[in-house]
């Protein structure tokens, strides 16, 4: 019993969602949506669920002082702090227990929330983002060392692409005439990012769309369980 | 088979032929205005049809050629207090002849539209005709503009169960090794021997991701591998709803290995809900728990190259799977397995030997040769100058 409810909700979901698609009708029309709605209010009650874990997993490391407790200390911190702003002093739309806090917003110039995401938490995150590049660069360093026909092929596309994105590649080729015009490197670029690049992805996205509805239907069928945990 | 293919091709030519003509205004008697329900919809719009008007587009503006007797055309729509409210039409719509109003329309509801044309005649005297049209739209049991999706679907279900119910029955299928997932024994291995952790990381998307549910069906495959050669297994989420599924997939893949007891609750545990917050965290814990494997399965945007080259960086052996495209060049630098695109889907089949599972991946397999099938006739077709094969596929 403990499988079979889930699986007779899945099919019965699956097949009421899939019949949506094709039937504009109500009370099709408007079953998506519903359901939609359902897996937010859902989503709402699971977030409590998320917090609970994040405290217990952090408290344990602490009061343990597992290695590095200190860590999970400075984000239990964090997190208290962010959560204490928003309930007492509110976060941009809505009022907090103690009001907007209008004594620390003349000095803050904003809610302690706001002041707090905008000057702490967005400045984190374009650091991590900005970690980015540097990772390209690591990656592409790798990807194109020369150890064989195909990566030979990679690092030549990708040193055309590269200078014909550019004002460089733009400029190496402007003397070639008119009617060597495919041959600027521009042009070559484009097409490369047009023709095999865009046929590949292409490819890929056709089999996993494939895929994915392989796997609804191995879902919706009962015959894939894993996601239950496994069969009975 | 020639047979099945020839009725097929058949069906798909006049059922396009039937398509195209329900999409065509159709004016009767000499009509100049005519107002149709939107087909296939919910009842919410109404399309407009009218004589196209003769000119061009240039900077925006409509360019009449000289000669012509066109100055104008409004059309309005009478509201709940029966008077006429005008409706913009662009000069694009004025040109093609056809305008769908889906703004406030409610099924079953008549809806009253007049069209004002102003000509001029050659002696310059200005002509207005105006046409009235009422239409009631209602919603529709079918949208038959989705008609090339639904076959394409259904033949594909059909070929999915076809193989499975052969495989049921005993019959032999090849499916073709799969590196990335025939890795996952030396990941398990390699982490045992060393005493390190596996690190699991189902990606960035929510429950109602298919991808995530992908990732998910080969973590529980993966825990019970790892609970049978006593690994540790360690899973940050950054969904609550990926939480609570991703405990209860590894605590049954547990008990299904006999290993209840080693079940940790907390090495499944959540981050967080931001994208690169939640890479922050793996980051660290790549970095302090050294995992002797990491497995990257699921939705992936601009943090697969973070994650990937941390691992990397780590010397741990790494796996990665997504549908993303413009993901899967990181993960393929940086990682020494990726399953591209399809594999990821068919992971969760393909571990699990099952006849059954195995069946659905060949009915892929059938999809592919399908579309193959179909894109080398699409071609053949345009290039012979016949379009309503594309026509039909591309009504949705």
């Amino acid at each position: 019993m403990k499988r079979t409810i889930p699986l007779i909700i899945t099919f019965i979901i699956g097949i009421i969602v899939l019949s949506s698609e094709f039937i504009p009708h109500k009370p099709f029309s408007s079953v998506n949506e519903s359901l939609e709605n359902w897996f937010l209010v859902i989503s709402g009650f699971a977030i409590l669920l998320g917090q609970l874990s994040l405290l217990r997993v952090n408290t344990f490391k602490v009061t343990e002082k597992a290695e590095n407790w200190q860590y999970y200390l400075a984000g239990l911190i964090s997190f208290a702090i962010m959560l204490l702003c928003g309930i007492f002093w509110g976060t941009q739309d809505a009022a907090g227990l103690l009001g907007n806090g209008d004594k620390i917003i003349s000095s803050l110039g904003t809610k302690p929330f706001e002041y707090l995401f905008v000057n702490v938490y967005q400045h984190l995150s374009a650091t991590m983002f900005a970690l980015l590049a540097f990772f390209i660069a690591s990656a592409a360093y790798r990807a194109f060392i020369v150890r064989s026909f195909e990566s030979t092929l990679l690092m030549i596309a990708a040193v055309v692409v590269m200078l014909g994105r550019t004002s460089v590649g733009t400029t190496m080729t402007a003397w070639l005439p008119q009617h060597l015009k495919f041959l600027h490197l521009p042009n070559i670029a484009d097409f490369i990012m047009n023709y095999p690049n865009n046929a590949a992805q292409r490819a890929i996205l056709i089999s996993a769309a494939l895929g994915i509805v392989g796997s609804s239907l191995r879902i919706l069928l009962g015959i894939e369980r894993s996601y239950l945990g496994g069969k009975d | 088979m020639k047979k099945a293919l020839l009725a097929l091709v058949t069906c798909l030519y006049f059922v396009s032929l039937f398509c195209l003509a329900s999409l065509h205004p159709g004016f009767e008697n000499g009509q100049q205005f005519v107002v149709k329900d939107h087909p296939s919809d919910n009842g919410t719009a109404v399309d407009l049809y009218w004589e196209p008007i003769e000119g061009v587009i240039q900077n925006e503006q409509l360019q009449i050629p000289p000669g012509s007797s066109f100055r104008s055309l409004i059309i309005e729509r009478k509201d709940s207090l029966d008077l006429w409210q005008k409706i913009e039409i662009s000069n694009e719509a004025l040109l093609s002849g056809k305008f769908t109003d889906n703004d406030n329309i409610v099924p079953d509801l008549p809806v009253s539209y007049r069209m004002i044309r102003i000509d001029e005649t050659r002696e310059g005297e200005q002509v207005e005709q105006i046409l009235y049209a009422t239409v009631t739209p209602s919603a529709q049991w079918f949208n038959f503009r989705k008609l090339p999706l639904l076959i394409m679907l259904l033949m594909l279900s059909i070929a999915v169960i076809y193989y499975i119910m052969a495989a049921r029955q005993g019959k032999e299928l090849f499916i073709r090794k799969i590196n990335g997932l025939e890795s996952m024994d030396e990941a398990v291995g390699r982490a045992t021997e060393k005493g390190k952790p596996i690190l699991f990381v189902p990606g960035i998307g929510d429950l109602d991701d298919i991808q995530t549910i992908a990732g998910l069906t080969i973590l529980s495959q993966l825990a019970f591998k790892a609970a049978t050669y006593n690994a540790e297994l360690i899973v940050p989420v950054s969904k609550s709803m990926v939480l609570s599924t991703a405990r209860e997939v590894v605590k049954e893949a547990y008990l299904k290995a006999g290993r209840h007891d080693a079940f940790k609750k907390d090495n499944i545990f959540y981050l967080t809900d931001d994208q690169f917050g939640y890479v922050a965290g793996i980051d660290g814990i790549m970095i302090r728990e050294q995992p002797a494997a990491n497995f990257f399965l699921g939705t992936f945007y601009a943090e697969s190259l973070i994650l990937a080259e941390t691992g990397f960086g780590t010397g741990a052996m790494q796996t990665a799977g997504t549908a993303q495209p413009h993901q899967l060049p990181f993960f393929v630098v940086s990682c020494d397995y990726t399953l591209i695109g399809e594999e990821l889907f068919a992971a969760s089949a393909y571990l699990s030997k099952e006849p059954n599972q195995l069946g659905s991946l060949k009915g892929q397999d059938f999809g592919k040769l399908f579309i193959v099938l179909m894109i080398i006739f699409g071609s053949i077709l345009e290039i012979a100058g016949y379009h309503w094969f594309k026509i039909f596929l591309m009504m949705g």
